[in-house]
């Protein structure tokens, strides 16, 4: 997963090509079901996609993450679903959903094309909201190369364990000791940009450069 | 631990380890420098374990804290409510002991700044070369007319947690059906803004439950109170009708309490009520005064260290402290202790100092499943802590989220008390 987090100006416009999202959506196919009878697979199946908020079909068995960026507000619109498909840890972590991502935004952009044809009523849906795409989520290698300062995470690090218990321990707050830092730098920038709606880590992921945050991957990261 | 410093002056490290090594225990550490922290905590029991920890025993920390077991402020309203047990707010030092801090467990009676010592009321007498004062609150004298100190266990405040918030449930579950439960709230600045309010929705929530035709009026010398539009949308939702807040605007800051009469006077107008908690208006904790600290009724820092205005030597720590725009909460007490530990660290070992980070973040449980948050960031500038970016809660907000919200607030309390306590 390589690239930056690049905010461009919002523009509203056709998605892709739907046909050739016909083809993108075999990598798919395999765990997601689409259109008429459509049923849960090992994913869950995506009719009326558009607008629907995350993880919020009843009886699919969801991560605790994907759950909760439901709740927290999290909404299948065009840039979030854009960037779930790109690197679908970057929106949440720990998603069920094992699949490394469709690289090219053109892929993306077709099978999302594609996938729109099955949202229930998209005449409904206001065309501002949904399709406007208001970030483009990618992650940049200069980015990502970034060696922390583990000392300077140490410090850093105080700020968080008010919430995240430093020995992993989970009581309603996740866990964010010893990940793959690259996965903790996404997450922390997927705040930053606010694509992850979660109105608390904005605020703290907000105002830390790209410098800290690389630090903080490295302390959290490597602890004993 | 009476080695009195003063004995000493001329004499080099060695002689005076000779002179009192067969009594004083702090002796094989006499070279090190001595850190003393009085209150153990929101504020103190943090400065006291990251001080300690982070030193990796260069740095020798001593704590003087009377109880054995820390109840938190927070979360007793949820133990008035029903959702907590006291027990689960009850904390023991077993962690920090642990953890290298030496835990003494009596009051601090008096600061003598000019020998750098601070003595115990069990008569002990500690050296110190950095001092941290995290002593919370005590109350103003004559803040509400008719009630002090004697009247506490007629009239609760259960501001400080524990006994207090006994006290208090206790009253409420026994109110008679139909009775009237009053508040005297508190002017600014105080302990936790959203408290009052969160410990009046907890109180509604028994009361629905036991004895829905209860009333319940708050007497308030404010014309308006944190996370308010939250409030007041969810106490019309939850508990509609019951609920009377007489603001500042209304006679609310015009109040008299008669603790033998169970009485209370808003604006002249006398009301016999069952149950009554007052919270009456907020100093810092009076250790403060009697070292000579406090500016008015708190103790002025300076925020990129906490170090006091008065005396370099001196941090304070959370409630006590005149900081700037950070709420009196745990939260901001807890964060406002690891600069702190920083820069008595750095001050003492020359370990690297970075540029101070401060956040809070307070929620509030409305009624069963619905929470609420307010908080912000925050920076250190010359004058003060002052705030960077914050965010609120909503009205409207649907039940999936404030119950997220909830559930958030459950795992920061965990998150916290490990924190503070290492354990
Ligand atoms: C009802 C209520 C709800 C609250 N809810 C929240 C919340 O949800 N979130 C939040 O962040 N905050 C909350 N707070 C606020 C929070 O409890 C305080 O802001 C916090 O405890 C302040 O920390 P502190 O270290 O300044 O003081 P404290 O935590 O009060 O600690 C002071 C300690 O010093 C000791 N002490 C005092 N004098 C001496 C002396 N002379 N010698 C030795 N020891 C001494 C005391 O025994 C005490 O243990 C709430 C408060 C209340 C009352
Ligand atoms: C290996 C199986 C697998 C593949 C391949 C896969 N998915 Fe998923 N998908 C899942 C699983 C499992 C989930 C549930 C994730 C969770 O609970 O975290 C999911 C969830 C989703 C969701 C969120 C649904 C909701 O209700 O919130 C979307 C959207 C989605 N996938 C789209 C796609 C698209 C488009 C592709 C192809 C580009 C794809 N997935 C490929 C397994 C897969
Ligand atoms: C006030 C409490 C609080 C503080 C302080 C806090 N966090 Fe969080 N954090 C949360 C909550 C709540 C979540 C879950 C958010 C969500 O649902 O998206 C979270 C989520 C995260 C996640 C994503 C976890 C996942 O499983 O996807 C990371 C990474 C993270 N935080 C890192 C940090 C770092 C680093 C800091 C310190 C700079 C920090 N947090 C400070 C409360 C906090």
């Amino acid at each position: 997963m390589g690239a930056a987090l690049i905010a461009s100006a919002a523009h509203a416009e056709d998605i892709g090509n739907a046909e050739a999202g016909a083809e993108v959506w075999d990598y798919c196919s395999g765990c997601h079901e689409v259109g008429q009878g459509a049923e849960n697979g090992i994913g869950p199946h995506l009719n009326g996609i558009f607008g629907r908020p995350a993880g919020a079909i009843e009886g699919y068995n969801y991560s605790k993450g994907l759950i909760r960026e439901g709740k927290n507000g999290l909404v299948w619109e065009l840039d979030k679903l854009n960037a779930y498909l790109e690197n679908p840890k970057a929106l949440v972590s720990d998603t069920r959903m094992s699949f490394d991502g469709l690289e090219t935004q053109e892929e993306r952009d077709d099978v999302m094309a594609y996938l729109r044809q099955f949202s229930d009523n998209p005449q409904n849906i206001p065309e501002a909201a949904p399709t406007a795409r208001a970030h483009e989520v990618v992650l940049a290698p200069e980015i990502l190369a970034i060696v922390g300062d583990p000392e300077y995470g140490e410090y850093l690090a105080t700020e968080c364990t008010t919430c995240h218990q430093i020995d992993g321990a989970y009581d309603g707050i996740p866990s964010i000791t010893h990940w793959p830092e690259d996965d903790f730098v996404v997450a922390m920038h997927a705040y930053k940009v606010k694509v992850r709606p979660h109105p608390v880590m904005q605020m703290m992921a907000g105002r830390l450069t790209d410098e800290e945050i690389a630090a903080l991957a490295a302390y959290f990261g490597n602890l004993e | 631990m009476t080695l009195n410093r003063r004995a000493f002056i001329g004499t080099g490290a060695a002689a005076a380890a000779a002179l009192s090594a067969p009594h004083v225990k702090a002796d094989n550490h006499a070279g090190k420098p001595k850190v003393v922290v009085i209150g153990g905590g929101a504020g103190g029991a943090t400065a006291a374990r990251y001080i300690a920890k982070d030193s990796k025993g260069a740095i020798d920390v001593t704590l003087v804290e009377p109880s054995r077991m820390y109840y938190t402020c927070f979360f007793s309203n949820l133990y008035m409510g029903g959702f907590r047990e006291l027990s689960s707010i009850g904390h023991s030092y077993g962690g920090l002991a642990k953890g290298g801090v030496n835990v003494v467990h009596d009051w601090a009676v008096g600061v003598d700044r000019a020998a750098k010592t601070v003595t115990l009321a069990g008569g002990a007498v500690l050296n110190y070369d950095r001092l941290v004062l995290s002593p919370g609150i005590d109350f103003v004298d004559g803040a509400v007319p008719g009630w002090d100190v004697t009247s506490q266990n007629k009239m609760p405040h259960a501001y400080k947690a524990g006994s207090q918030s006994e006290l208090l449930k206790a009253q409420i579950e026994s109110m008679p059906q139909g009775g009237t439960f009053a508040m005297v709230a508190p002017p600014n600045p105080f302990r936790c803004p959203p408290g009052p309010y969160e410990r009046i929705s907890m109180v509604a929530h028994v009361l629905k439950e036991k004895n829905p035709t209860a009333k319940i009026i708050i007497a308030d010398p404010k014309a308006k109170f944190s996370k308010m539009a939250l409030f007041q949308e969810g106490w019309s939702n939850h508990y509609d009708g019951m609920i009377d807040w007489i603001g500042s605007d209304f006679g609310g800051g015009n109040v008299e309490v008669n603790a033998n009469e169970m009485t209370v006077s808003i604006d002249g107008e006398v009301t016999k009520v069952d149950a009554c908690n007052v919270i009456p208006a907020m100093k810092a904790g009076r250790i403060c005064e009697l070292a000579g600290i406090t500016e008015g009724n708190w103790a002025p820092v300076h925020a990129a260290t906490m170090q006091s205005r008065v005396d370099e030597n001196i941090h304070v720590l959370g409630d006590a402290s005149a900081q700037g725009d950070m709420p009196k909460s745990g939260f901001s007490a807890n964060s406002q202790a690891k600069v702190c530990a920083m820069a008595v660290r750095g001050a003492l070992t020359g370990s690297k100092v970075f540029p101070a980070k401060f956040s809070n973040t307070c929620w509030s449980l409305i009624d069963t499943d619905d929470g609420v948050k307010v908080g912000a960031t925050y920076e250190a500038t010359d004058e003060k802590i002052a705030k960077v970016a914050g965010f609120i809660s909503k009205t409207g907000e649907d039940a999936a989220l404030r119950k997220a919200t909830f559930d958030e607030s459950v795992g920061w309390y965990a998150g916290i008390t490990s924190d503070m306590f290492g354990s």
